[in-house]
């Protein structure tokens, strides 16, 4: 696009010519560039280059504003970065009576919650992409993708709500009786039954994570060529053998990165978290006790947040936050990006 | 392979090939599970406290049956509608720029900020709307509820908008071009109003997206007990009021939580079947 790239370099050079000048400018042009060619008058010229700036501004804000977090939570967290340096991520006190914190139980609760999470959402919604894209009669497709929309939709709120009324008397009346009686022994599944704790948290993580693990895991199998399905099936193997072969072998860095993406989600849910989770920062290998995460103490803990080291350490593990979720959608972008080629991952649409 | 062999691995392979096939399906039907027995809670214990008083009155003080959240219905509504008017038009701002000038480093640039900035956790938002609005105002208000909830609105927004623009024909535009019209003129007249049906797709799924959000308004609009209309002060919002009552203590107010989680899961789903409904027929006008 030569006379785009001109008037993209320097602006001020597009003369202020009358109606008249750019037909003229314009039968210069061999035909094949003319459809290209920017014919103007005086007040489009301006205009056209009012309407580019507006748009690019618009973009630009985009930059601006992560620019401004990533500054204001810099700054806002000073104080705590400097007072405490990298002990911060080390230390497991976290007590605002003294102003002494350490985040190291936040990160602890926000990884072994988003794991979990993991661990139950991977292979149900890995199950429903091939579900949808293989073995799916095309009427039942659209109702059951509907659903997973749904899903998606539902506020982290109304999950937590759910969380606390629903799904926390649940897993204490029944399915922590359970796992202490057969599985007690791992030492997983200690101490009181109380309902609230990391195991919630885990359950309610992977039921928000399912949408996105399974749209985005859809995306990839949908763009593993038919041809390799086909040499598959033509080999002989089964339906099975073939999606296992074929399509899973294809698209597995694709999934991978659908999988991390989720694992992106889990660390910044909030809400639902904060409700089941039991709001008690410490380490314990137990997943009945009671946990904390990062985005879940920032919810509570920050409007009591009394003294300016308080606050600050909480902005900190905002940062955290911050950074952790950045590393790991950064690595799901790429292999995403390595399977459907720059096209960008669509919903279900 | 002798013979005998490949008719054991047939049958082995087969019965394989079944238990998979088995899982697969298990796995999609657990997945529906959940909706519907969120879906299904929502609605039987929110729906007996759908009353005129839930509509049309505050909060009642702590212990005190009766009571409403009116004041969080409008306020929510106020809040969505400043944010609507901060994030819609920067997003399609910036989805026309990718789309129609962005094909090139620059843009790839606004593109992969763009999803950084949807991969940002909602909490982390509402900390920098609190820093930049509620920090140096000195108090909380609406308007920086507003700005957390608009700037996560562009990312989805800018997405869907360049996608769509991208879908219409070249031709399309050298057509408009070649007719004399302002490039300018050719992209909001031609190229966006073919996209439209696309364009609002977006829109709506941003909607649908920051209307039930809690995490970014809970240190910026902060919530209010009392009718306030002015979005300079603390405001009430839906979500923030659902939060409040679920972890109170009273039966009445918990009561109430599932009433507003139903009001809100009501106001998503309607926003979401339009969106359906304006995609389809979108698709059916392409098609």
């Amino acid at each position: 696009m030569p006379a785009l790239r001109q008037n993209q370099t320097k602006p001020d050079a597009t003369p202020e010519a009358p109606a008249g000048g750019s037909l003229e400018g314009a039968k210069e042009n061999p035909p094949q560039q003319l459809a290209k060619t920017k014919f103007r008058t005086g007040s489009s010229a301006f205009t056209d280059g009012a309407f580019r700036s507006a748009v690019v501004a618009c973009a630009v804000a985009i930059v601006a504003v992560v620019g401004l977090i990533v500054f204001e939570l810099v700054t806002q967290s000073r104080l705590s970065l400097h007072k405490f340096g990298l002990s911060f991520l080390r230390t497991t006190i976290w007590d605002p009576v003294v102003d002494q914190f350490g985040a190291l139980p936040f990160i602890y609760g926000t990884l072994v919650s988003s794991f979990l999470g993991l661990l139950i959402a991977v292979p149900l919604s890995v199950g429903t992409a091939l579900f949808l894209t293989e073995i799916c009669p095309p009427r039942i497709r659209a109702v059951l993708s509907l659903c997973v929309e749904l899903l998606a939709a539902i506020p982290s709120v109304i999950y937590g709500l759910w969380g606390m009324f629903v799904l926390v008397p649940f897993i204490r009346y029944y399915i922590e009786p359970f796992l202490q009686r057969y599985f007690g022994w791992t030492g997983l599944f200690s101490g009181a039954k109380i309902g609230f704790g990391m195991l919630a948290a885990g359950i309610i993580i992977a039921i928000m994570i399912l949408p996105i693990i399974a749209s985005i895991s859809r995306e990839v199998i949908v763009a593993v060529p038919r041809q390799q399905r086909e040499a598959a099936l033509a080999l002989g193997a089964t339906k099975w053998e073939m999606l296992r072969m074929a399509v899973l072998r294809n698209a597995r860095p694709g999934i991978f990165g659908a999988i991390i993406l989720g694992l992106g989600r889990a660390f910044g849910e909030t809400m639902a978290v904060t409700m089941v989770i039991g709001n008690n920062p410490q380490i314990v290998l137990s997943l009945f006790a009671p946990g904390d995460t990062l985005a879940s103490s920032i919810a509570n803990q920050f409007n009591e947040a009394t003294s300016a080291v308080y606050q600050s350490a909480l902005v900190e593990m905002g940062l955290v936050l911050f950074v952790l979720t950045l590393i790991v959608n950064a690595l799901a972008g790429l292999l995403i990006w390595s399977i459907t080629r720059g096209q960008p991952a669509r919903g279900l649409a | 392979m002798p013979n005998s062999s490949v008719q054991n691995i047939h049958w082995f392979r087969r019965a394989k090939n079944y238990a998979a096939l088995g899982i697969i399906t298990v796995a999609a039907l657990i997945v529906t599970v959940p909706l519907f027995l969120i879906l299904g809670t929502v609605v039987v214990r929110g729906i007996g406290g759908l009353n005129l008083a839930f509509f049309t009155q505050t909060p009642a003080p702590p212990g005190e049956l009766g009571g409403g959240m009116a004041n969080a219905i409008v306020g929510s509504l106020m809040i969505l509608g400043v944010a609507s008017a901060i994030g819609v038009p920067l997003g399609i701002g910036a989805g026309i720029y990718l789309a129609e000038y962005g094909r090139n480093r620059f843009g790839n640039l606004i593109r992969f900020t763009a999803d950084v900035l949807s991969g940002v956790p909602s909490i982390v938002i509402g900390i920098t709307a609190y820093a930049l609005v509620v920090a140096k105002q000195g108090h909380f208000s609406g308007y920086a509820g507003s700005i957390a909830l608009g700037i996560m609105m562009i990312p989805t927004i800018s997405r869907t908008t360049e996608e769509v623009l991208l879908l219409v024909p070249q031709t399309i535009r050298e057509a408009a071009l070649g007719l004399g019209i302002p490039r300018w003129r050719t992209t909001l007249s031609v190229v966006l109003a073919s996209a439209k049906a696309g364009v609002i797709t977006g829109v709506l799924l941003a909607f649908a997206r920051i209307a039930g959000e809690t995490a970014p308004l809970l240190f910026t609009a902060l919530g209010n007990n009392f009718w306030n209309l002015s979005m300079n002060k603390p405001i009430a919002a839906l979500p923030l009021q659902i939060f409040a009552y679920a972890i109170s203590a009273y039966d009445d107010w918990h009561r109430q939580a599932w009433t507003g989680a139903l009001v809100l899961i009501s106001i998503i789903v309607v926003t979401t079947v339009a969106f359906r409904f304006v995609t389809s027929r979108g698709v059916k006008e392409a098609g």
